[in-house]
């Protein structure tokens, strides 16, 4: 399953980076959502997958019986699905702000502080 | 210079300017009292460690060779900080002056005694620096700013090669030691690494001792005040470069590489200096070219192994030093008596400063070559010494008498017409004497110069012979320095360069006319120079251009290429792909979440429409959810899932107030692009595969499972990681949630004002 799960991520890679290139930078956003679950998924699976049990120790047992879960990913992946959607919303807003004042949403027109002139000389 | 200089007392600075004299003569008084013991043939070693695990050592060595330069470094500073004191008196930046000139001396010793590589290298980067602030004196003009500028990066990148060529060297050797290297010569001029290392090297000592092509600084050193000139670029700085290679001369000298490179570069750099220095009417100028001279004939003869040539160099290097620096000195003097260094208008001074005129006559006579001066000796030697040279003996020997006749003339240029013929224009300021401590340094060196020539012993036993020791490893003793050798061949091509030398000076003018012709139609290093550094700007300028384009796009472009590279080079680089992986476990719902995932990614990267997009981003988040809980996640499923579902309704409200994804009568579709893109996937996966074909470690995580609940009282061993264990990370996660809630709240907020602007597309074609 894991060399699976190695194929969807590099095609989630490569479809964000594609996306990410875009001139309009709504597309840009849809890279990062598909890139944080790319880079989500390539901790989960490089601590290796176990089906159908998750990390709980059982009660009366100190430690857990049976081989469970990797657990230390799955913390790792919490916290950044949490920060992930911390950075998409900044960027929303940010690019949302970006359109209201500028009036486009094409990285190449948003030029207030470079503006072209200054490149051609 | 004359502009910033005010009016000399002999009060000088207070002891601001009398410390620095002091230090460095104890500093000579000291120095003086290892002649006894290295005269007798001794050397005396000090060391400390440094860096020990690099083998780096603070090591010193007194021999014949540093202490002669050592003495003469002291000793002419002592005069030449003397000197300034009244140069420079009350010059409101002195205290910074005496500290860099002090510097730079202390630089200067350091670099002479070091016996270690990287000690060597690191003082001769002091000398460099403190030569620019030096040079760079007179920051205000722009010549002085150009001119040390120029002098740093010259000497500058050189450094950097020579640090090069001695990490080699040390590396192939098996030590940093200068001494336990140059015991091993012979293995040394046998390696590999022989001729990379001495061009590395030489390129240091070249542009340090401005051999030609390297030359056109140090003229324009000239910017610094007088005294400055007097010592960095005449007695020492520039002489760190032929130290250099006669530090190196035993291990390294012998092989025909050698011979010719220096050989060739000393002849050359000294008739070219030559004739410039005849060119040119400011005083200073044309002493700065004789320097040029006096360097390529120590070139040359560092490029020789006979015992003559040796003696030769060792006798011209402190005639030199002693002429040289008393002649820039009495430059300083007139200079500073009559307000110019135009050799046209100079004239008559003999009458109004009689000591200077003295002193000039003294050390010119030296520079000539003229008996009974220790000058005389010192081209007998040449001369003696070019005869035994291994190869065109008649080319090298044709080539000093040129530039010794050039430089007797040039002497007279400097000591006689200024003082002895009438003035040729009216000069700015009444002549008048210097006072005594600008006359101390003058004197004492043009007396030191004639008592030498009359008593060569004393000179022989306590420097010359010690020396020669040094450089040639003790294999050879120095020939005799003596006045009358009876008629032999150098007597006679002394008095051919003397005859030779008063024509020159006789017809001087009419030859600088046609000089500055034939220099004005050849190549010009200096614009030639500046037209480097212009070369340099539009470089920089270009490559900002190109890299710098101000297109996010090109940017992320760029990051993204460097990851394919960097990731997929170091793939092909070592074999990490290890062909198809094995699918076999592979059950039809894990096909199934794929196929949602996948689909729902492709479609959102190709998809022209906004509501489509959402939908798959939703669905291939979905699918990364199902994808947990198959896999024993469910916490972070629910994570997962609550928050693909707060993605599409805040990107589904967004949308309402944004525009169409692609301007009308527009497609997106980039093919550069997809070909990147599809090769980071690429790399990513082999990457990914390459690191499940590890072993895995799973040390932490039996850690975490077997102390969740003794230690934490928490069951979900998830949980407890993120509240307990790693409660810090979970504290730090929150406060970048709420960092970027508060930013895009300033954000939306400072928005509302604006938003009845109409929000007009521009629509460009791009």
């Amino acid at each position: 399953m894991e060399p699976l799960l190695a194929l969807t991520i590099g095609v989630l890679v490569a479809t964000s980076v594609y996306l990410m290139l875009a001139r309009n930078v709504l597309r840009f956003i849809f890279g990062l959502i598909l890139i944080s679950n790319a880079a989500n998924l390539t901790i989960f699976t490089a601590g290796r997958l176990t089906e159908g049990q998750p990390p709980l120790v059982p009660e009366g047992l100190d430690a857990p019986a049976v081989v469970v879960a990797n657990a230390l990913p799955q913390a790792l992946v919490l916290t950044a699905i949490v920060i992930g959607f911390g950075l998409f919303a900044f960027a929303l807003v940010l690019m949302f702000r970006a359109y209201s004042t500028l009036g486009t949403l094409y990285s190449e027109d948003m030029r207030l502080a470079e503006p072209r002139e200054d490149r051609a000389s | 210079m004359s502009a910033a200089k005010t009016e000399a007392s002999a009060s000088g600075n207070g002891w601001v300017g009398l410390v620095p004299v002091a230090l460095a003569a104890s500093l000579f008084v000291w120095f003086l009292s290892f002649v006894p013991q290295i005269g007798a043939g001794e050397v005396v070693r000090l060391s400390w460690d440094w860096v020990p695990s690099l083998g780096i050592a603070l090591s010193f060595l007194f021999d014949g060779l540093s202490l002669t330069f050592a003495l003469l470094i002291s000793g002419i500073g002592t005069l030449v900080l003397l000197y300034s004191n009244t140069y420079l008196a009350g010059h409101p930046q002195y205290a910074r002056f005496a500290l860099f000139l002090t510097s730079f001396m202390l630089a200067m010793l350091g670099l002479v005694l070091a016996d270690n590589l990287i000690a060597i290298f690191v003082f001769w980067e002091l000398t460099t620096i403190t030569s620019y602030l030096l040079i760079g004196f007179g920051h205000e003009t722009y010549k002085g700013r150009r001119s040390a500028l120029q002098a740093l990066f010259v000497t500058g990148a050189g450094a950097l090669a020579m640090l090069a060529g001695f990490i080699l060297l040390g590396f192939s050797m098996g030590s940093f030691e200068l001494s336990e290297i140059l015991a091993q010569g012979d293995a040394l001029k046998a390696h590999a690494m022989y001729l990379p290392i001495l061009i590395l090297i030489l390129a240091g000592t070249f542009t340090k001792s401005a051999q030609f092509p390297f030359h056109f600084w140090l003229p324009n050193a000239m910017a610094a005040p007088t005294p400055v000139s007097a010592f960095l670029h005449s007695a020492t700085m520039v002489k760190g470069g032929v130290y250099l290679m006669a530090r190196l001369h035993p291990g390294m000298a012998g092989t025909d590489v050698w011979f010719w490179t220096l050989t060739v570069a000393g002849a050359f750099t000294a008739v070219f200096a030559s004739f410039l220095a005849l060119r040119q009417t400011d005083l200073k100028q044309a002493l700065a070219y004789t320097t040029l001279m006096a360097l390529g004939t120590l070139t040359l003869f560092l490029g020789q192994t006979s015992a003559y040539a040796m003696t030769a160099f060792a006798a011209f290097l402190i005639v030199h030093s002693l002429y040289k620096a008393g002649l820039f000195l009495v430059v300083g003097c007139i200079d500073h008596g009559t307000g110019t260094r135009e050799a046209d208008i100079l004239g008559g001074l003999a009458r109004a400063m009689p000591v200077t005129a003295a002193a000039a006559a003294l050390s010119a006579l030296s520079m000539a070559g003229v008996p009974p001066f220790l000058g005389f000796i010192g081209k007998e030697l040449k001369y003696a010494g070019a005869l035994e040279v291994q190869a065109m003996e008649t080319v090298v020997v044709g080539a000093l008498v040129l530039a010794n006749a050039l430089m007797l003339a040039v002497a007279a240029v400097v000591a006689y017409r200024p003082f002895w013929r009438p003035a040729g224009g009216a000069m700015p300021h009444t002549p008048h004497e210097a006072p005594w401590p600008m006359l101390a340094g003058p004197v004492i060196l043009a007396v030191l110069g004639a008592f030498f020539g009359l008593f060569p012993g004393v000179l022989q036993w306590a420097l010359v012979d010690p020396t020669v020791a040094a450089l040639t490893g003790g294999d050879l003793h120095a020939k005799e320095l003596k006045l009358w050798a009876g008629v032999n061949m150098p007597l006679i091509l002394s008095a051919v360069t003397v005859a030779l030398g008063l024509a020159i000076y006789a017809g001087h003018r009419s030859l600088r006319a046609a000089l500055i012709r034939a220099t004005d139609a050849g190549p010009n290093f200096d614009r030639g120079w500046d037209r480097f550094l212009e070369g340099l700007k539009a470089l920089a300028a270009w490559q900002t251009r190109v890299l710098q384009s101000g297109q996010l796009r090109s940017y992320i472009f760029t990051v993204f290429a460097t990851v394919l590279v960097g990731l997929g080079g170091t793939i092909l680089a070592r074999g990490v792909w290890q062909g198809f992986p094995d699918l076999s476990g592979v059950t039809w719902m894990n096909v199934a979440l794929m196929a949602l995932i996948l689909i729902g990614a492709i479609m959102a990267a190709i998809t022209r429409s906004r509501i489509t997009a959402i939908a798959s981003l939703g669905a291939s988040g979905i699918g990364v959810a199902m994808i947990f809980i198959a896999f024993g996640a469910p916490d972070v499923a629910i994570t997962q899932l609550l928050v693909e579902t707060l993605v599409v309704v805040l990107v589904a409200y967004a949308l309402l107030r944004l525009p169409q994804l692609d301007r009308p009568g527009e497609r997106d579709w980039r093919p550069w692009d997809a070909v990147l893109a599809l090769g980071v996937g690429a790399v990513v996966t082999v990457t990914l595969l390459a690191v499940l074909a590890t072993p895995f470690d799973r040390r932490l995580t039996t850690y975490f499972e077997t102390a969740s609940w003794p230690e934490a009282f928490g069951r979900n061993i998830v949980n407890v990681i993120l509240v307990d264990f790693r409660a810090l990370d979970t504290f730090g996660e929150i406060a970048v949630v709420v960092i970027a809630a508060l930013s895009a709240y300033a954000l939306l907020r400072t928005t509302t004002d604006k938003a009845a602007k109409p929000a007009t597309q521009k629509d460009k074609a791009s």
